[in-house]
This record gives structure tokens, C-alpha cells and sequence, in this order.
């Protein structure tokens, strides 16, 4: 893993200005330091060596003051203009990713729990790079050579004992490092499968009770959660072993250079103020990079993730046509589409424009695909759909899809009012009236007014409070105010009962009324609204 | 676990007092020299210099690894403390949480146990014990430094942080809604994605996405002032410690009350101490982070059941059994009634379906039977002993319950199967695949039982999702067999051949259908219709059946 990623840049504006502000900071603070460490040996020696009393030092304590004030002045700014552009970073970064997952759209881009995870917790970990790791990589860069500059031409001993060890660090640094990004990344993806693990657990917890699994999970967690630090405390091992090696090349220096000018000015090689000032210094021109190995840890997931963000914002996007949406007969000529371990599904049909065609067959013969293959969620192996004669690959989706009405098998409800969730298919918020004769038309209007609140209910995530049929009959609703000329159904009176389910299927013919409507069925009267029904069963299982 | 910790602790303290020591003894060992003493006289210092020269990295190595070993330790208990809880109240103890929120409570929360340890409780503990000794070496040469380092040290380590979390906590009460609304946003989007890309809803999600997180980072930004605080604070304390170390140095020095070599010991040591303290700040902020996370925790832990488990439960009978509700009316949350005055028997080898209008209570009646729920009045019985005073998991023993929205899990086939009976062969695994007439299919599958199933199960389709779990209810081998829905997503002729499929799998268990399909009343021994009384009706459509996760009541918790 770089240490800073080129893309981090490009994808992030807030980050160069950051940049360029944390180095003129840096060689600020690098002056500083220096200019402390001039007065602090001076002041000492002048009052050991010389005799001289407070007053004399007036103008040395006035200095050291300025000096104090300047360094958290620095330090002031240099956090305040990391927390912000940190904070702009994140947001940069998060609106490209969803919008990246949104054109990728369903299945193209990574699971769910993944993409919530980096975009959440795996991007909060950046703070940590902003505040800690870059500004200090920028001070390991500036700083030793400041200090080194300053002593040169003071002590060219202990420069040159400095200048040889310091390039140590990075090289040790490196080859530790080339260990600890494997295994941080290893980290990364571990921790991200187990909080997936989790979730996946917790969200069936009630199935586990069911079969009295509940408590054999438990100790699943805890063997996982094992295994987890195991791993994790073998990454450590080696993570704080490179921090181990760096504070002992540095402090060991330290005290090598120490103990060199102990013996010279012993000898009278050297004044006292040159060998404080040198004692001073030495420690400085190894603490930040020392301090760089240190917040490599902290900051290597906020990298690990930034390089997962990456990855899903340079997956290529799928092709997208730029006809607008034209009218006209679907014909699936000839469509494969091939799904990971199963059989290929292949689909030919045509549905005449104003016809009502049913799609039938035995689960899994590819009724879904057909629907997914004209949404765009799934692209043709071989064949293609056209529509009105024009290649449907030649078309912009958006405009095509704003030309369909979808009620799926398993209708999404957001978080939010019912009649935002009706509204869903035309822009702003729709006028009561129009959402009400929606309601109507879809058999939901009775049910959403024996709420306390009606139409202004506020669903829980994915509609939680609504039984299965009431939410295929708000999705329907959806359909009617959208208002397409095409409309896809998938078996939309699968989950209603007997009498929900005859009410809703003369509300599908009034939805099918002058559309084009294509539908996934398996009940009798749903099939009985087609004027032609397309069976979808593999040749050899007829 | 505490000793490992006091390990840390003790090997850290080690670590910054060799810091300490070594730039003391170094500036010792300098000031002498600069005497011209003979080299003999300065060895002791020499060597003192090297050996904290390499203590340091290595009682610092020691500190990291056995902190975080100690904490990761204690992160696994947490983990298992809060599922074990979770397992005990679900689904009708969580009505109050949401989906989003509790998948990030058992991940950030727990996790920032570890960073409460390591990062907060570890730090603190060193300094404390670090600072307070270089405080009697330096005020042991010169009261007025050995003060003013103390002040110093007090300023970093509890001045700012006390500055520091009263603004925190006000930012942070803006700040936590909109992460939290943020992560809500976030999950609502990339799981209703297809949703949203048909209806050409996205744009204005990202859009609305994008407005919160820009109130973030408006709330950041506020907070940010802060952070800035902790540095500036450190930099003066060091800075103050410099002047009056100087200061006071000079006087005593021209008082003849202090030895002139020890001046330096007096100036320079402070340096390698604010390096330790200096860390005290970030660890003060991550504390109030950890104790917000540690508040939710003990939310979530003190969710309970309102389902209670007796003290003593009755020995469970041993069958053959007979499942009976006499006169039981029941709701999710209290006042809400569902279900009025049902009455049921199911006797052994019945084949009863239960058949009523969606929001009638029919997912009710089932949760009663496993008891995820006891009933508001009336009886539950399991061969005439009341099912309050059973052990719910003996009940579970015998009585089986297939949602209408089982849950599949992200793994494979026969991962999934398993969980009706861990013991069982591929062989059973077949058999029940076959009873499920899914064996077909799965024979088809190049990786056969092993074909992971995806999130959800949603490498499958709704057909095959619905035969697995139905496939995994045959393989437990229950005496009494409530089946929500089983042939959801079929179609008739397959759900028809599919129910009398199971029911002969059943062999002589008894069963109970869960259905709204007229054809299945033909099959079945018997029909219990759950009215729909216009007053049921009303009260039905907010509280129903188990969302897909934790089988939150759904209902009866969100809708007003």
C-alpha cells in the first residue's frame, strides 16, 4: 500500500489542498523546533558555564514564549485543517461510491453488507490517515532534514552519525511493511466477513430459534471471534514489531550520539552549548518518523478501505445505450443468460404493443431473468432484446426505464410515509389525489386509511408493519402512478390471498388496459388476463 | 484477563520512564562532562543512557501486545454477552430497534470495547503512573519545575479533555443522529436498489443522501475547532514547563541550591514526558465514543422477553401430542390485540389449514405455538399442560415453525439444511431436498450441496428459496409442524403436488397449513377460518407477521 495513493487525489479534491497546507505547516513547525532547541542550549549553558542570572536571560525567555505561542498556533491549525478536509474527503468519496453503485446497479456491484460497511465505518476510518498518518509523513520528510541543515555546520560528528542512521528507518520500515499491507488487508477483509457473519446471523435469529440453533451459534460467534483475534494478534505481532525496530534504531542512536558527545566534550572537543543543542535536536529528527510507524497501524484501514472504494469506482460501469426509449413490440430474440452454477436460461418471445403477455414455467425456468434482461439488471450471453426493432443495448436505460412500470416478487418500501413510497416513480412529492386514486386502483386504498395515520404512515425499513400482500398492493400502486406504457409484473398476486388476489388481478386489467405489459405468473386467473402466454420450460423438462 | 492487562500497563509505564530517563541521564551525563571529569566517573551514566536507550522499544512492544491481546479478549465476551441476550428476547423483545441499527450496534459498539482498553483505559494508566514519577524527580531538584510540570501534565490530561468533551458532547449530539440517519439512508438505498433504478428514484436518494451528508460534514466542521484545541494546549503546557524549568533552573542555580549540571535534567526532561501525556487528549475524545457505544449496548441488553420462562418448568410431555388454543386473544405490544378469542386443536396426525384474509392474525396463532409469544388471555395447552409453564426451547423441541419469510443464510445448501438437524448425512440431506422436490435441481448443481446460496438466498429463485427452508423444517424431525405459507411463490399445480408432497412426509406428525390458497382445503383433515370482523381487521393491519429480520414483530414497533 502506497503511503499516498495517487487516486486519493484524483478522486478526492479536498485532499491536495489539504496536502499543500500540511507542508507549509510542516517546514513552519520544523523551524520551530529547531529555533527551541537553539535557545534552550544557549539559555542552559549560559547560566551552568557562564553565570548567568535571570535577567540576563530575558530575552532567551521572551524567545522561548514566542516559540511556545508559534507551535500551538501550528498545532491548532494543522487539526482543524485535517478534521475538514477529512470531513470533505468523506463526503467526496461517499457520493461517488453510491452513485457508482447506483450505475452499476443490482448484482454488478458488491454484496450489500459490504458496500454499507465501506461506506460507513470503512470510510470513518480515513480520519485517522487525514490527522494522524499524513501530516506526519510530511513532518518525517521535513523535519530531519531541518534539523540535520542546523547541525552541520555545529557538530559534523553527530550529523553524519544522524544522516547514517536516519535512512535506516525507512528501509526497515519498508521491508516490515511489506509484510504488515498483506495482513492488514487480510485484516480488513476479515473483519468485514465477520460483521457480514453477524448480520446474516442476527437477521435469522428467529429461524435459529425455531430449530434451537441459537445457542450452537453463540459458540460459532465466540470460535469466530477467536479465530479472529488469533489472526488479528499475529498481524500485531508483526504490525508493532516494525514500530519496535524503529523506536530501537532511534532511540539507540539517540543514545549513541549521546554518549559520542559525552566522551568529545570530555576530551574538549566541543562546547557545551553545541553538545545540548545536539542532544536536543537528535531525538527531533528521529520522533516523526518514528511516530509515522506508529499511526501506520491506525491509518492502514482507512487506507484499505480508501483502495476498496477505488476498486468499485473504476469496475466499469455497463454500456449504456443513448437512443431515447422507443415504442413499439419487445422481442426477445433468441436471449441466453447464463447464471453462476445453474443452467442458462433462454428466453424468445415477442410481445405484440397493447398485448398482455404471461410468462410461465416451472421456478428457476427464467421468468424473473426475462423482466431482469428488459431492466437492464441483467445482460444478454448471446441474443438480444430489441424493442420496436431498435436494439434495446442501444438505448439509455434511464429514459427506457421511465418508460416502465416493475412491480417485482418482493417490492422494496423504504423507510418513510406510504404515500412517499406510492410516489415513488414520479418526481417530487405527488399530490395526494393523484396517490389516492392510485391507492384505489390498486386495492390498497382501504387498508391505508384504517391506519391511524393513513396515507401519512410512517413504514419501518423495508415496510416493516405491512403484511406481504399489503406491500405488493402499495407496490402496485406504484405502477398505476407511474403511468408507463410498458408495464412488467412479477407474479404480483403471489403473496395475497384468494379473495386480495382476484380484487388485485381486475386491477391488473385495468393497469393493462392500452399498455404493453409482459408478466412472470403462475395463477390460473392472473394467466387468464394474457392474450398469450409464453411457456418458459426448458424443451427436454416439457 | 486483568493480569494480562496489568501486564500492559506495568510494561508501558516501563516504556515511558525509560524515555524519561534516557534524555535525563543523557542531559546528566553531558553537563558532567562538559567538567572534564575523568571517563571512569561518567561509566555509570554511560551505560544507564544505553540500557534505557533499548528499554524503551522493547517494554513498549510488550505493552502493545499484551493491551490488545487483553482487549480482543474481552471484545469476544462482549460479542457473545449480547447475541446470547439477543437469542434470549427475539424476535418480540426487539419491536424498538431497527434493522440497520442493530447489525451496527453488534458491530461498531462491540468493537469499540477494544478501543475503550487499548486506547483509553491503557494510555491513562501509564501516564498516570509515568508523569507522577518524573514529577518527584524534577520537583526533587526543584519545586517550582517539579510544579509547574505537574500543572502541565494536569492541563493535557484532564484540563482539555474536560474542555474538550463539553463541546464534544454537544457536537456529538449533532453528530450521532446524522450518522445514524446516514447509515439508515445508506442501507435503505443499496438494498432498494432495483426499486429505485426502475422508478428512476436514484438520483433524488443520492440527492437527499448527499444533503445529509453534507450536514455532517457541516457538523464536523463545527467539532473541528476542537481537535485543534489538544494540540495547542499540549504545545503550550510543554512550552510552559521549558520557561519555568529554564527560570527557576537559573535562580537555584545562582542560589547555589542546585548543582549546575542538574539544570539540564531540570529543562530536558519534560520533553520526553508531554510525549507520553500528549496522547492523553485523543484518548479523552475516544472515551466519550466508547461510553455512547457502551450506553447502546446495555439498551440492547436490556431489551427482555415478553415471553417469560418459568423458574422450574414443567417436565415436557412425551407425546403423542396435542397442541390446543382455548379462548386465546393476543397482540405484539400491549393494548394492540391481533388475534380475539381463537380456539384450536391440534391433535395427533391432524392435518388442519388455517386460512383467514392477510392481516387476520394467522402468523400470530403460529407464534403462539412456538411461543414467541404468550397469550393476552386464554390458554395455550401442550397435552393439557399450559405452555407458560414449559420451557419455550423444550417447546421448540417439538413444535416446528416455518415463517413465511424463513430465512436463508449466506452459505451453502447444506450449511443451511443442517441447521434443521446438524447430525445429519448427505444422504437425509438428499432425502429431505427430495421431499422438498428440490433434489432434481440440486442434482443439476456441478458443486451439488455445497452451491453457496448468496445474501439472502438470493442466488436462488423465490421457488427455490421457498423448497430449501421447507426442505430444512422435514429434516428437524418436529412432532408438531406449523408451516407458514410453505407454497409461496409456486405455482398451483406445483403447490398442490408440493403440499401433498410434505404432507406425506410428514407421515403422522400433526401439521398445521398456514394458507390463503382455497385448493389446499381439499387436502387437509380440516379448515379454521380467522374471521375478519371489521374491528379485527382494523387493529390486524399494523401488527402481523415476522419482518425478515430477528423476526421483529414487525408493526409493532414502527407504525404509529
Amino acid at each position: 500500500m502506497k503511503p499516498l495513493d495517487p487516486r486519493l487525489l484524483r478522486y478526492a479534491r479536498a485532499s491536495r489542498w489539504y496536502l499543500a497546507a500540511t507542508v507549509v505547516l510542516g517546514v513552519l513547525s520544523a523551524a520551530l523546533i529547531v529555533g527551541q532547541a537553539t535557545i534552550l542550549a544557549y539559555g542552559i549553558s549560559a547560566v551552568f558555564l557562564d553565570g548567568a542570572t535571570v535577567a540576563d536571560l530575558m530575552p532567551a525567555l521572551v524567545a522561548l514564549a514566542a516559540v511556545t505561542a508559534g507551535r500551538a498556533a501550528i498545532g491548532w491549525a494543522q487539526e482543524v485543517a485535517a478534521a475538514r478536509s477529512s470531513a470533505a474527503v468523506k463526503l467526496e468519496l461517499r457520493g461517488r461510491l453510491l452513485a457508482r453503485a447506483a450505475a452499476l446497479g443490482p448484482g454488478r456491484g458488491p454484496a450489500t453488507g459490504e458496500l454499507v460497511t465501506l461506506v460507513t465505518r470503512g470510510l470513518d476510518a480515513l480520519d485517522a490517515y487525514f490527522a494522524r498518518y499524513l501530516p506526519q509523513l510530511v513532518l518525517a520528510a521535513l523535519v530531519p532534514a531541518v534539523v540535520l541543515v542546523r547541525l552541520a555546520p555545529a557538530d559534523l560528528v553527530a550529523t553524519v552519525t544522524i544522516a547514517v542512521t536516519l535512512p535506516l528507518i525507512p528501509v526497515f520500515m519498508a521491508l516490515v511493511g511489506l509484510h504488515t499491507e498483506a495482513a492488514n488487508r487480510r485484516q480488513f477483509r476479515l473483519l468485514s466477513r465477520l460483521s457480514h457473519h453477524f448480520l446474516d446471523v442476527v437477521s435469522g435469529l428467529s429461524t435459529l430459534k425455531v430449530f434451537g440453533r441459537a445457542g450452537a451459534q453463540a459458540e460459532n460467534i465466540r470460535r469466530v471471534g477467536e479465530q479472529q483475534r488469533r489472526v488479528t494478534m499475529r498481524t500485531l505481532r508483526i504490525a508493532f514489531l516494525s514500530s519496535l525496530v524503529l523506536e530501537l534504531l532511534a532511540t539507540l542512536s539517540v543514545a549513541l550520539v549521546a554518549v559520542g558527545i559525552g566522551l568529545r566534550l570530555v576530551a574538549g572537543h566541543l562546547d557545551l552549548r553545541t553538545a545540548l543543542l545536539v542532544l536536543i535536536l537528535a531525538p527531533e529528527a528521529y520522533l516523526p518518523l518514528r511516530q509515522v510507524g506508529a499511526h501506520y497501524h491506525a491509518s492502514a484501514e482507512g487506507l484499505a478501505a480508501a483502495a476498496s472504494a477505488f476498486e468499485v469506482l473504476e469496475t466499469p460501469a455497463p454500456v449504456n445505450g443513448s437512443l431515447p426509449a422507443p415504442s413499439g413490440a419487445i422481442a426477445f430474440e433468441d436471449v441466453v443468460v447464463r447464471y453462476r452454477g445453474s443452467d442458462a436460461v433462454r428466453i424468445s418471445a415477442v410481445v405484440e404493443p397493447g398485448s398482455v403477455v404471461a410468462l410461465t414455467g416451472p421456478s428457476g425456468s427464467g421468468k424473473s431473468t426475462a423482466l431482469n434482461v428488459l431492466l437492464g439488471f441483467a445482460s444478454c450471453d448471446s441474443g438480444r432484446v430489441t424493442v420496436g426493432g431498435i436494439d434495446l443495448a442501444a438505448v439509455d436505460l434511464v429514459s427506457w426505464r421511465s418508460a416502465i412500470a416493475w412491480v417485482p416478487q418482493r417490492p422494496y418500501l423504504f423507510a418513510g410515509t406510504i404515500r412517499a413510497n406510492i410516489g415513488l416513480g414520479v418526481p417530487g412529492i405527488p399530490g395526494i389525489s393523484e396517490v389516492v386514486r392510485a391507492a384505489r386502483d390498486a386495492g390498497a386504498h382501504d387498508f391505508i386509511v384504517a391506519l391511524p395515520r393513513g396515507y401519512d404512515t410512517v413504514l419501518g425499513d423495508d415496510g416493516a408493519g405491512l403484511s406481504a400482500g399489503q406491500r405488493q398492493r402499495i407496490a402496485l400502486a406504484r405502477a398505476f402512478l407511474r403511468d408507463a406504457p410498458f408495464v412488467l409484473l412479477d407474479e404480483p398476486t403471489a403473496n395475497l390471498d384468494a379473495a386480495t388476489a382476484a380484487s388485485v388481478t381486475t386491477a391488473i386489467a385495468r393497469l393493462a388496459a392500452g399498455r404493453t405489459v409482459l408478466m412472470a405468473a403462475h395463477r390460473p386467473e392472473l394467466i387468464a388476463l394474457a392474450d398469450r402466454v409464453v411457456d418458459l420450460t426448458p424443451v427436454g423438462a416439457r | 484477563m486483568r493480569a494480562r492487562f496489568l501486564v500492559a500497563v506495568l510494561a508501558g509505564a516501563g516504556a515511558a520512564g525509560a524515555a524519561a530517563g534516557l534524555i535525563a541521564t543523557a542531559a546528566f551525563l553531558i553537563s558532567r562532562a562538559a567538567l572534564h571529569p575523568p571517563v571512569l566517573h561518567l561509566m555509570v551514566a554511560i551505560v544507564a543512557v544505553r540500557a534505557f536507550g533499548i528499554g524503551r522499544g522493547v517494554l513498549r512492544y510488550g505493552e502493545r501486545l499484551a493491551g490488545h491481546d487483553a482487549a480482543l479478549r474481552a471484545l469476544g465476551r462482549t460479542r457473545i454477552r449480547i447475541f446470547t441476550h439477543l437469542a434470549k428476547v427475539a424476535p418480540a423483545g426487539l419491536a424498538g430497534f431497527r434493522r440497520a441499527d442493530l447489525a451496527k450496534r453488534l458491530a461498531d459498539d462491540v468493537d469499540a470495547v477494544l478501543d475503550l482498553l487499548t486506547r483509553v483505559v491503557l494510555p491513562y494508566a501509564v501516564a498516570l503512573i509515568a508523569g507522577a514519577g518524573t514529577v518527584l524527580l524534577v520537583g526533587s531538584l526543584s519545586v517550582p519545575a517539579g510544579g509547574a510540570l505537574a500543572l502541565g501534565i494536569l492541563l493535557v490530561g484532564v484540563g482539555v479533555p474536560v474542555l474538550q468533551s463539553r463541546a464534544a458532547r454537544q457536537a456529538d449530539g449533532r453528530l450521532a443522529p446524522l450518522r445514524g440517519s446516514l447509515a439508515t439512508d445508506t442501507a435503505d438505498l443499496v438494498q432498494g436498489l432495483p426499486d429505485l433504478i426502475a422508478y428512476g428514484a436514484v438520483d433524488a436518494r443520492l440527492a437527499a443522501l448527499a444533503a445529509t451528508g453534507t450536514d455532517l460534514r457541516r457538523a464536523e466542521r463545527r467539532s473541528s475547532a476542537l481537535a485543534g484545541i489538544a494540540a495547542a494546549a499540549t504545545a503550550v503546557a510543554t512550552g510552559l514547563s521549558l520557561l519555568v524549568g529554564l527560570a527557576a533552573g537559573a535562580v537555584a542555580v545562582r542560589a547555589g541550591v542546585l548543582r549546575g549540571e542538574l539544570l539540564a535534567v531540570i529543562v530536558l526532561t519534560p520533553l520526553a514526558v508531554f510525549e507520553t501525556v500528549g496522547a492523553l487528549p485523543a484518548a479523552a475524545q475516544r472515551l466519550a465514543a466508547g461510553r455512547a457505544s457502551v450506553r447502546r449496548l446495555r439498551e440492547v441488553l436490556a431489551a427482555s422477553s415478553p415471553v417469560a420462562v418459568p423458574d422450574v418448568p414443567a417436565p415436557p410431555p412425551a407425546g403423542p401430542h396435542t397442541l390446543r388454543l382455548e379462548h386465546v386473544s393476543a397482540g405484539w405490544s400491549p393494548g394492540r390485540t391481533v388475534l380475539r378469542d381463537v380456539s384450536l386443536t391440534l391433535a395427533p396426525g391432524d392435518r388442519v389449514a388455517l386460512t383467514g384474509p392477510s392481516g387476520s392474525g394467522k402468523s400470530t396463532v403460529a407464534a403462539l405455538l412456538v411461543r414467541f409469544l404468550d397469550p393476552a388471555s386464554g390458554r395455550a395447552t401442550l397435552d393439557g399442560a399450559d405452555l407458560r409453564s414449559l420451557d419455550p426451547a423444550e417447546v421448540r423441541k417439538i413444535v416446528g415453525y416455518l415463517p413465511e419469510d424463513a430465512y436463508v443464510f449466506d452459505t451453502t445448501i447444506a450449511t443451511n439444511l443442517r441447521i434443521g438437524r446438524p447430525a445429519a448425512t448427505d444422504d437425509e440431506l438428499w432425502k429431505a431436498l427430495a421431499s422438498a422436490r428440490l433434489a432434481d435441481w440440486a442434482g443439476t448443481l456441478p458443486e451439488g450441496l455445497e452451491t453457496a446460496v448468496g445474501e439472502h438466498g438470493l442466488a436462488l429463485s423465490g421457488g427455490q428459496r421457498r423448497r430449501l427452508v421447507l426442505a430444512r423444517a422435514l429434516l428437524a424431525d418436529f412432532q408438531i409442524l406449523v408451516l407458514d405459507e410453505p407454497t409461496e411463490h409456486l405455482d398451483d399445480e406445483t403447490a398442490a403436488a408440493l403440499t401433498r408432497d410434505l404432507l406425506a412426509a410428514a407421515g403422522d406428525r400433526a401439521v398445521l397449513l398456514i394458507t390463503h390458497r382455497p385448493g389446499i382445503a381439499a387436502l387437509v383433515d380440516r379448515v379454521v377460518e380467522l374471521g375478519d370482523a371489521p374491528q379485527r381487521r382494523a387493529s390486524a393491519t399494523a401488527a402481523r407477521t415476522f419482518s425478515a429480520l430477528a423476526g421483529t414483530p414487525a408493526g409493532s414497533g414502527q407504525v404509529p
